[in-house]
């Protein structure tokens, strides 16, 4: 009665099969970097609450912002936050061109994919060379 | 679990689905992605236009008009994006009840926080005081 029970109630259901099975490809692995991106940029938001607070606080609070955002650590953090908001923004590019049902193809896919990656660490990289001849010429 | 099953199948799909809200956010997702490409660009011009100025100079252009609605547009519209991204993934891989009502709540209390918190601020920096 007992093992009739639990072989009812625990009876092993045919699953779908799940990420493990699949070799590992360049279109899976930018999906879930698009969502890693969005979450990343996420907690990020509170990096710019707090630029934009310390700003409309005063001088001393501004410089203390600044002063985390010169820092090491922080030109890490905010370098990574301009790769993440460049690589999502060209993914969600990418999911806008799906929802036209253009670009499903596998070789239109791994076009994207490329571009994608190319495209984000190509406008970072730009984005950090135009910062740094800012902050050099306008100080 | 279809023992007490009354709703026709139909019922469940209306306007059902784990966040009991239908395919509205997938609608809105779709429409804050759109407004958010230009928003970004808007985002990325201003902060690189304030690069290594002073309080004073970054006080003045932060609450000039344009600046101030392009940075007020892409802060609320930003606030609602991830506020559906961040809701999707908790739906995707919080099945417990308890952990997935924390999580929603947290995401929506966060999410109000920092957008109101950074509209706060620009609102600040236009009108002064």
């Amino acid at each position: 009665m007992a093992e009739l029970e639990a072989g009812t109630t625990h009876r092993a259901r045919p699953l779908s099969p799940h990420l493990q099975i699949y070799k590992p490809m360049l279109t899976m692995t930018m999906s879930i970097v698009h969502r890693i991106t969005g979450a990343g940029l996420y907690f990020g938001m509170a990096l710019l609450a707090w630029w934009l607070i310390a700003a409309a606080s005063g001088p001393n609070a501004y410089a203390d912002f600044e002063a985390f955002a010169g820092s090491i650590i922080g030109r890490i953090i905010l370098f990574g936050y301009t790769w993440a908001l460049m690589h999502h923004m060209l993914g969600g590019i990418r999911h806008l061109i799906w929802d036209t049902l253009h670009g499903l193809e596998p070789a239109d896919r791994e076009m994207l994919a490329l571009m994608t990656i190319i495209g984000s660490i190509a406008l970072t990289v730009l984005l950090w060379v135009i910062g740094f001849l800012a902050m050099g010429g306008s100080r | 679990m279809t023992a007490r099953q009354m709703r026709t199948p139909m019922r469940r799909v209306r306007g059902l689905g784990a966040a009991r809200s239908g395919t509205n956010h997938f609608w809105y997702q779709r429409l804050t992605s759109v407004a958010g490409v230009p928003l970004v660009i808007g985002l990325v011009l201003i902060v690189i236009a304030l690069l290594g100025r002073s309080h004073a100079a970054v006080v003045q252009i932060l609450g000039s008009p344009l600046i101030a609605i392009v940075m007020l547009l892409f802060i609320l519209n930003t606030a609602y994006h991830m506020w559906i991204g961040m809701q999707e993934i908790i739906l995707d891989y919080l099945h417990d009840d308890k952990w997935k009502l924390a999580s929603l709540i947290g995401n929506t209390f966060y999410v109000v926080v920092v957008g109101f918190a950074a509209s706060y601020a620009i609102l600040k920096l236009s009108f002064g005081v």
